[in-house]
This record gives C-alpha cells, structure tokens and sequence, in this order.
C-alpha cells in the first residue's frame, strides 16, 4: 500500500491519523448527514464523531468507532475542528467514487492541529492525491439533553418498512406527525398536505417491529423539511430505531452496516414543532 | 360508496389510474349501478378515457345511499396512493375505497404486508357528469390485436414525437410519425412501420382512411394493456373523426377516445385564415395551428342532477346532443356560431350524427374553460381563440 509506506517520522507531526483501505466506509456515512455546509469532527480514542446541524432544530450525528479504521492514531485526549463537508465528500470520490468490486480509494486522513488544513491521501490504482481542506474554529454542537431514563416510547423498525412509507410520504406537508400508543394506532406516520391526510400504520406485532415498547400515548408534529435529510440515512441502514422522550423531542438512529460488514451507527435528533417547543422552553427556566 | 379491491385487481386498478393520468389532470370517480367509473379528459378536451370496472371486478361494491354521487379528484394525489405500482402486488393486499359524506373525504386503505395500513384521505369536488359521445360500433375500420404488437410499434418512435398517423388497406396497416409542416419533412425523418393483417386477431377495413392522432395517450393505453395483457382493440372512420381504442375484459372497460386531424383541404384552409393574425398570403399548404388542439371532442357534460334525481344519466340520443351543442355556442358571440356554422357549410359535410366533433380554429389554453361556471349551461365546449380577442 502506498500510503502505508509514508515514513513514521511524518506521522508524528499529527495529532490524528487515520487509515481506510475504503474510503467509501467514510463518505457513505458522511452523505447520509449531509444537510448543510458545515461538519464538527470530533475524534476521541473511540472513534470519530462527525456532526451535521441545522437552525438548531436538527442535528445529525455519524459514528466511526475507531476500529471500522485501518489504522486510527490519535495524540490528544480529544481533537475538535469543523470542516467544509461538501467539500469533504467530493475529495473522498476525487476518483469518481466508483462502486465497482474491487476497485476501491484508499484514505489517509491526517490534521495537525488547531489553525492547520485537513490533509486527505487518496490513491486508487497507484495514482495518489492528496487535497488540503481548511478547517474552521469548531463550534460546539447544541446539547440536545436527549437523555434514555427520559425516552418515553421506543420503537425498533426494520428499515425496509419505514423506507416505503418515507418514498411515499406526501411532501406537500409540512410537519410529519408521528404518533407512538400502547394502543392502537401503535405507531403512526400522518401527514396533511394538499390533497388530503395520509396515514401509515405500524401495528405492534408487525414482522417489521423489532422492539415495541410504548408507556404513554404522544402524539407530535415534526417539520418535513427538518426530517428529510434524514431518509438518506434510511436509505443505507438495515434498522432503525425510533424514540421520543417526555419533551417530545425525536431521536432516529439507524444501524448501517458498511461495504465490509461492519455496523455504525447515524443518528438524528429532531425539535418537536409548535406548542411542545414552548412548553420545553418554559421547564428549562 | 364502498368498495374493496383485493390482490392482483389492485395493480389493475392503480395502472389504470396511471394511464388515465397521460389524459387529464383530473380523475372523475363516478359509482353507477353497473361498475365505478373513472374517467379523465385533457385540457383542450380532444383525449378522453374511460375505465368501468364491474361489481365483479372488486370484492365487495356498493354505491351510496339514496342518491347519485360524482366527483373529480387530482390525479396526482389518486396517483400518490399507489406510488410504487412496481411494488404494489407484491405489498398490497387489500385496498378499501370509501366515501365519508360526512367528513367530504373519499378514504383510500391499503392494507399492505406486514400489518401496515396506508391510509390517504382525499378531499374532492363535486363535479359534472363526464361522458364522451361516441358509437364506435359503427366506425368503419375496426382492429384487435395483443397489446405487443402496438407496444412493438410504437417503441420505434422517439419520446418527444407528438403524433402518429395509421393509414390502412385491406390487407395493411401502417404508422409513420406525423410531420407537422411541408418545410419540415425535408429536413425531418419519417419512420413508417408496415403491420400485416395477420398480425392482428381481427382486421376489417372498410374506409382506406389515414388518421393522425397523439401517441402520448396511446401509449398510456399500452402501459396498462400490456401489464393486464388484455388485447387492444382499435377503432377508426375518417380523419376528424375521433379515434377510439378500447380494452374490454369480462370485468372492466376501458375507452381510450383521441381526436385526430382533419385532413379536409377546406378545413385547412379556414383555419389558415382564421388563425393567422396579418396574414400575409399564407403558403398554401401552411397549416399552422392545424395541430391536435385544433379539434375537439364533444363532451357531454351535464350538470351533476341534485339527490332526488335517480340513476345515473343517460347517455343523450345523438340528436338532443346536437342541438344542445348548437345551443350552447348560440351562448357566445355572434361571430363565433356564424363561423361555425360557416365552416360546416364549406365542408360541405352533414353535421355528424353519431358524435358531434367541434371544430373550431384554435382552443384556448384550457384553464379558462375548467374554471367556466357549469351552472347553465348543459353542454361545455371550449371557447376559440376569436373570444378571447
């Protein structure tokens, strides 16, 4: 491998390096948070955290546990920086992103440190690039307090399901409403559009339903345009699992497994629309 | 209204809905005593189509109480009910059509697989009864045929071709591409495609006619008759003369009704002089605005009769139609009728018995005429261009 062979001496200028022999693992995750401009990468001895938010209503959180990495070395207990993610994710498929077997890019991402760019390696078929991003002062993402002793209904979906019902949904709508019972309706997707309501139903025992565990009937509304990023997600994982907690805010995480079999994770976190939000604002004073 | 379509007879319904959505933006859903009828026009109202679908095509039918209900919902919302046609057969079980009178909602259920339930509640709008006047029986050349043999045909000609034209003898049909101008045919390419008689399960000419009409509805007809693979027959008389394709099935009906050109020279040429604004000495075979909006079909569309009216209308005999069409053109300005009349008079043919095909010079986009108020008059046709100006 080629950009195994850089010489140890270089790496140590580097507060992390990290290695992929497929950089689609990383650039598959990254498209599913794909919303905005703007990514704050953080990395820990764990793995790397890469997050996505929007009018601080929405975020999105990918998960790299260190280990989906060839190699992840990392110098400081945590590094933080914020980087153009378009412009990250046309880098990783600067040689077109070709999901061909066998052909794949290899990735050596490394950083320097605060004030330095984002150094990428690329090289697929002997041919290596190596592309500079500038980082950014890292903002410090919106603590959601999305807490699981506060998660008041719980459901885990194959996604299969759930991708029919989010092709379908109707986009004149503006709020998606998601309804989650210890009776029925069980679990529901409405929206109000144009042309009438549309509901989809999700009974308890469904062969979809993985986990059902519902304590109390809630019923909220989450803007559409907020919640459609979040079927890019769904479109790549296998399952996803849904919760909302007692202030009605909306957690999605969606298990996805990657071209080598392995599982991350993606997760997003949604505001409930109108009167909840008030409500929320008042318990917090 | 209640009724509920299970298994394969789901796809059936959702492409028919698909291939009535190539005609109009615009499906009118009528229960009658002998089926539930879907129905949708275009714009200009020169395509009409129609499907019937028999009590015994669903599980279970039965019409609203007490009092005939019609109405007219957005195509794309109905469309939206059965997004994934691909999909559907292997999905959907079960699907419940119902109307809700109290809430105004025409409820779509769609009982899927694995416990899911899709339910889209539609808001509609009452609407006037839509029926096309035509009697294909007595058209002079009548064909069948396996839906592949068209699907074969068709599949020749480029998407953005607009219309075709089928000319026929005894023993040969063939379709070309509809070049619209003489300018353009040096330039332009023809394809012709020449089917034998014995291609065809029925094949009989009486009128050595060529017909020029759209492909685009046609081709909506084909999507749905090659996936029920029910054969396509085809109906024509003379140019200007709607054509008809049909599909017939022990359970439903579809017509599929498209005006075509006329091809009368005196025709051309008064529309040449009517549409052009200066006309300076038009060439003579210039038929500009000699296009498919040029001509329409007649619909008949009455007013929908208050609850204490019983039954479903019947279709008018061909000679109240007649008069009520004059009666309502007698409705616009003067010029209008006198041209009309006019033109009927330069063709020198009778005014048509069995259809009333209206040919006026150019229609006006449609808007204006699906806005129109449908409290008086019994008989909607488009207003010309001359109105308008």
């Amino acid at each position: 491998m080629p950009l195994s062979t850089q010489s140890q001496a270089d790496d140590e200028q580097y507060v992390l390096v990290a290695s992929l022999d497929n950089a689609r693992n990383l650039s598959n995750l990254l498209k599913a948070i794909t919303f905005k401009d703007h990514a704050i990468f953080s990395a820990t001895p764990n793995g790397l955290k890469v997050t996505v938010e929007d009018s601080k209503c929405l975020q999105a959180n990918a998960f790299i546990q260190a280990e989906i990495f060839q190699e992840f070395t990392i110098r400081e207990d945590s590094v933080g920086f914020q980087v153009n993610l378009t412009v990250l994710l046309d880098c990783l498929n600067i040689f077109g992103g070709s999901a061909a077997p066998g052909v794949s890019t290899a990735l050596r991402m490394c950083y320097r440190g605060y004030g330095y760019p984002l150094t990428l390696f690329l090289e697929e078929g002997g041919v290596v690039t190596v592309c500079k991003i500038n980082t950014q002062e890292p903002e410090e993402p919106v603590d959601f307090d999305f807490c699981s002793t506060n998660v008041t209904n719980k459901v885990i979906l194959q996604s299969e399901s759930l991708k029919e019902a989010f092709s379908e949904l109707d986009m004149t709508s503006e709020v998606l409403q998601i309804t989650m019972s210890p009776s029925p309706p069980y679990f529901r997707l409405s929206t109000f559009g144009n042309s009438g309501n549309a509901h989809y139903d999700y009974p308890k025992d469904s062969d979809m339903m993985e986990l059902f565990r519902c304590d109390k009937t809630q019923t909220n509304r989450y803007k559409m345009s907020l919640l459609k990023p979040s079927t890019k997600a769904l479109a790549l994982s296998c399952k996803v699992s849904v919760r909302t907690d007692s202030r009605g805010f909306l957690s999605l995480q969606y298990l996805i497994r990657n071209d080598d079999g392995q599982i991350c994770f993606v997760e997003y976190f949604c505001c409930p629309d109108e009167e909840v939000e008030e409500e929320w604002l008042q318990s917090v004073e | 209204m209640d009724c509920v379509v299970t298994g394969g007879n789901v796809k059936v319904l959702a492409k028919a809905i698909h291939s009535l959505s190539r005609i109009g933006d615009e499906l009118y859903v009528e229960p009658q005593e002998d089926g539930l009828a879907l129905r949708s026009v275009n714009s200009s109202r020169s395509a009409y189509a129609c499907f019937l679908f028999a009590p015994l095509f669903f599980s279970r039918y039965t019409l609203p109480s007490g009092h005939t209900f019609r109405c007219k919902i957005a195509i794309k919302s109905v469309q939206a009910v059965f997004r994934s046609v691909a999909t559907l057969e292997k999905t959907v079980e079960k699907c419940h059509i119902e109307l809700d009178e109290q809430k105004n909602r025409l409820t779509f259920t769609l009982h899927c697989k694995h416990g899911l339930m899709k339910t889209h509640n539609l808001s509609f709008q009452d609407s006037e009864s839509l029926q096309a006047v035509f009697d294909k029986d007595s058209y002079a050349n009548v064909f069948r045929s396996h839906p592949r043999v068209l699907v074969d045909t068709v599949v020749h000609f480029p998407p953005s071709l607009e219309e075709v034209t089928v000319s026929v003898s005894d023993d040969r049909m063939w379709v070309r591409n509809h070049v619209e101008e003489e300018a353009d045919r040096a330039k332009a390419m023809l394809t012709e495609l020449c089917l034998a008689s014995d291609e065809f399960d029925h094949f009989a000419v009486q009128a050595h006619n060529s017909v020029t009409f759209c492909l685009k509805e046609l081709r909506g007809l084909l999507v749905f008759a090659e996936s029920t693979g029910l054969p396509i027959s085809m109906y024509f008389d003379e140019p200007g003369s709607p054509v008809v394709l049909s599909v017939t099935d022990s359970v439903l009906e579809g017509n599929f009704v498209l005006a075509t050109l006329s091809d009368d020279p005196n025709h051309r040429k008064s529309n040449t002089r009517r549409a052009c604004t200066p006309p300076p000495p038009p060439p003579p075979d210039d038929f500009m605005n000699d296009d498919m909006d040029c001509y329409l079909i007649a619909m008949d569309t009455s007013v929908a009769p208050g609850p204490s009216a019983t039954g479903p209308p019947t279709p008018p005999s061909a000679d109240s139609t007649c008069s009520k069409q004059s009666a309502a053109a007698n409705h616009r300005t003067r010029l209008h009728s006198e041209e009309e009349e006019d033109e009927t008079a330069e063709s020198g043919r009778p005014p048509n018995k069995k259809f009333c095909s209206l040919f006026f010079g150019s229609v006006h986009p449609s808007s204006q005429m699906t806005t129109q108020p449908v409290t008086s008059q019994e008989v909607l046709a488009s207003d010309s261009e001359e109105d308008g100006q």
